[in-house]
């Protein structure tokens, strides 16, 4: 199932949290040689999540990460606008309605449903949250990745060579991959929307009555 | 309807004061016939300011009571950055029922949705739409207006950091030249793919440097952005 998670709510679901960032620093460290800090534990964490960033997480049947990515406004800090700006042709990313997001990771436990399902949640972002664009540093090497899911992004801009080489990307909203998300995962737009729910919204509902 | 929201981020724009903030949140209200409009800046240390059509009668009262305390909406959008419908957030608890029967009575409404803004160096403040309906017409509202509203969020911080910066402190970021280039072609009536043809970059980079500058100039959409940019003599045709 599909978890939208705040930084600061990752405490509530330690098993979860231990082993996403431990499967980053399997990917983005050991696997695709990026230089990440991966601590003691192998986690593999930046300074983006220490800024309270929303993971979309799927989650496999025993409760360990199967796959995720973090959501950043790119009205504040963003990767792109610190440090990638250059190869944007100097155009500064930022919009109310645009979200960054990065550490696409896919862990290696999991099946094909996984990278199914972030794409799902990440539409489900944009349909909820009016957002019309996403932005995004990747390793070019996982491009291969994300058209096998139909979701390529828009390349504008990479540099370096090898495990160096790095790109910036664009995705919007496609209402066809959404539905097809869907079809793949063998769920109902209503079971995508319960997970979105059972996430953002709180236990206990306002009550008109009152 | 549409440029009934473009003067309304005109006025906002060349607002000078607080009073003039105030008189965006009553024509925002205006426009979409419901009960409020609230621009509400919270700072770490406690300190707040805003603008807002909730009666003075509610403000002293929240004021009075120290509602910051225990306000579910304060506390519910700190630690997020999407917009939050009011019947997301916790509203258990007996000091909180008491804060919502009463923010009810004071005619605050029964619905509401309210946009977390995470600022410049830690700088916070919420933006509210709320009214009287039911569920279901709500929600039908913020499918219709949530873009619009996230936009009208976003300006009104604006304004708000540049009262704080003092005047002419922090004036609109001039446009990059890649932007320059996008808005011009549009002004002279090109398609996006021509556009984006004449720059050699793809339609969907194009759209993205088009909201990259909306957002600069303030505007609601491209049309708009283009006729602020003109304005602005921002881009030379």
């Amino acid at each position: 199932m599909l978890r939208y998670v705040y930084g600061h709510d990752l405490k509530a679901h330690p098993r979860l949290a231990d082993s996403m960032f431990r499967d980053r620093g399997a990917q983005f460290a050991d696997r695709l040689g990026w230089s990440v800090a991966v601590d003691a534990r192998g986690h593999e964490r930046d300074t983006y999540d220490a800024l309270d960033p929303l993971y979309v997480i799927w989650e496999l049947p025993d409760g360990t990460h199967g796959g995720s990515m973090r959501f950043l406004p790119t009205t504040g800090p963003t990767m792109i606008n610190d440090h990638f700006s250059h190869l944007c042709a100097g155009v500064r990313i930022e919009s109310p309605l645009i979200w960054e997001c990065t550490r696409f990771c896919i862990a290696p436990r999991a099946d094909r449903r996984a990278a199914v399902g972030l794409v799902l949640g990440a539409g489900e972002l944009m349909l909820n949250f009016s957002i019309e664009h996403f932005c995004g540093v990747f390793d070019p090497r996982m491009e291969r990745i994300y058209k096998l899911y139909g979701i390529a992004p828009e390349v504008i801009g990479q540099s370096g060579t090898g495990p160096q080489r790095i790109a910036v990307g664009l995705w919007e909203m496609c209402h066809a991959a959404h539905e097809d998300m869907l079809r793949r995962l063998g769920i109902t737009r209503a079971v995508s929307r319960d997970w979105f729910e059972r996430s953002m919204h709180a236990p206990v509902p306002m009550r008109e009555s009152a | 309807m549409d440029s009934e929201i473009e003067s309304i981020l005109e006025q906002l724009q060349a607002a000078r004061d607080l009073s003039d903030l105030q008189r965006a949140t009553e024509a925002v209200r205006d426009h979409y016939a419901i009960a409020h409009i609230v621009y509400h800046w919270v700072s770490s240390t406690g300190d707040q300011y805003g603008a807002g059509t909730y009666s003075q009668a509610w403000v002293d009262r929240y004021l009075e009571k120290g509602y910051l305390r225990l306000d579910p909406v304060l506390h519910g959008c700190q630690q997020r950055f999407d917009p939050v419908d009011w019947k997301q957030l916790d509203w258990s608890g007996r000091g909180v029922q008491a804060f919502l029967r009463e923010a009810l009575e004071y005619g605050v409404g029964n619905q509401g949705w309210t946009l977390p803004i995470r600022g410049p160096g830690g700088q916070f403040a919420l933006f509210t739409a709320s009214d009287r309906c039911d569920d279901a017409q709500w929600s039908a509202f913020i499918a219709r207006a949530q873009r619009e509203l996230i936009i009208l969020a976003h300006e009104f911080n604006k304004k708000a950091l540049e009262f704080e910066h003092g005047r002419g402190g922090a004036p609109a970021p001039p446009l990059s030249p890649r932007e320059q280039a996008a808005i011009t072609f549009i002004a002279r009536g090109l398609s996006r793919a021509q556009a984006a043809q004449e720059m050699g970059i793809s339609e969907h980079t194009l759209r993205v440097y088009i909201e990259a500058a909306r957002h600069k100039l303030g505007a609601l959409n491209t049309t708009h952005a283009v006729a602020r940019a003109l304005s602005r003599d921002a881009i030379v045709l």
